[in-house]
């Protein structure tokens, strides 16, 4: 068992096009650190160089928003689902 | 009022709805609705939103229909190639109801005129194609404390929020601020299917058109993602940020200020920064 991560289009080109993925941690920052050893060169796009989540960038957890959670220190479980929902320009 | 016999038959299908009845569509027929982008979302939406008799319609958009455009931005025909998709989809809009006024704004939207064009609307649907566009209809929305309904689709991705200015989570609570100029890519066609810019553009019709009413549930609070390769809508839960720039407790933006992130003509349907 593992926490089921749901990728944004824009970096499926990272996840091989795939739009979920499994990974593991205890927390979002270990999750994000499992994401990036399976998919290099992802969490530069979710993190700023402070490893701070970008501020058009949002990680739900079972459909809540981590910033009114714990942030990156949001505990997850197995069996999770995690979200990682930009805001989206085009029409 | 009253409605005419011609308009009984013409909208009677939706009259005979309960949530509607004369007294909705009374209702519509004076009501107003700013399309912000006549393009692959405001084409639908503004195509329904006519349609259902919203008694004036505004249109604004800075582009020329291009033959790429007409896959998807369904107001305009082969004929429009050329000419300014507000013009376009007005005449299109007026041949399809007489009911509903159109008026054509041929520019875009920009800090010295979004306060003014969002005032004289009763509510304001963003189909926009770039972020600065975004943001600057979320802040003029919450600083008139106009309902708007923001729309977005990327690839087979799409997203849909209502927006009650004081009253539910804002675009700016979501997503504080918009990426930096140096972290956008260059303007590309990141591409799209029509049909996934008709169901964002008619879910957001829809939307629009409960607000009008007054019934049912509005999209406030919850962002509605869809995912077309699936065919599959999820909503995560948002909330109001207490520190929004705009609509939170101390807000540090009190006007609109002219962001230039707009890529000329093109639409940049992408906002990720790239890999560095």
């Amino acid at each position: 068992m593992a926490v089921t991560v749901r990728i944004p289009t824009p970096l499926q080109r990272l996840t091989n096009g795939k739009g979920e993925v499994q990974c593991e941690g205890r927390t979002i920052i270990e999750l994000l650190a499992d994401l990036e050893l399976r998919h290099p060169g992802i969490k530069e796009r979710i993190c700023d160089e402070q490893g701070k989540l970008r501020r058009f960038v949002n990680i739900f957890v079972n459909e809540e928003d981590i910033r009114f959670l714990q942030g990156d220190q949001t505990a997850i479980k197995d069996g999770d689902e995690v979200s990682i929902i930009p805001a989206i320009a085009g029409g | 009022m009253g409605l005419s016999k011609e308009q009984i038959a013409r909208y009677s299908r939706q009259l005979i709805l309960p949530e509607v009845g004369v007294k909705g569509q009374e209702r519509l027929l004076c009501s107003s609705v700013l399309v912000v982008g006549a393009g692959g979302l405001g084409s639908p939406a503004a195509l329904y939103l006519a349609a259902a008799g919203v008694g004036r319609l505004g249109i604004i958009d800075r582009d020329t229909v291009e033959l790429s455009n007409l896959h998807r931005q369904i107001v305009h025909s082969t004929k429009d190639v050329g000419r300014p998709k507000s013009d376009s989809a007005r005449d299109r809009l007026e041949s399809l109801n007489p009911d509903s006024a159109i008026v054509s704004v041929h520019d875009n939207l920009n800090a010295l005129n979004a306060r003014r064009l969002v005032a004289s609307y009763d509510l304001v649907l963003d189909g926009s194609d770039n972020m600065s566009t975004r943001y600057l209809v979320n802040d003029a929305c919450v600083l008139e404390g106009k309902p708007f309904v923001h729309g977005g689709v990327v690839n087979f991705r799409g997203q849909v929020l209502s927006v009650l200015p004081g009253r539910s989570a804002c675009f700016r609570c979501i997503f504080p601020e918009p990426p930096a100029v140096d972290e956008i890519p260059s303007c590309q066609e990141a591409g799209v299917l029509g049909p996934e810019a008709g169901i964002v553009g008619s879910v957001m019709a829809h939307e629009a058109m409960k607000l009008l009413l007054g019934i049912g549930h509005p999209l406030a609070d919850r962002l509605l993602v869809f995912e077309g390769i699936s065919t599959r809508f999820r909503e995560v839960a948002v909330q109001r940020d207490r520190d929004c720039a705009v609509c939170g407790e101390a807000p540090s933006i009190h006007a609109l200020t002219s962001q230039s992130v707009v890529c000329g003509g093109m639409e940049q349907e992408e906002s990720w920064p790239k890999n560095k």
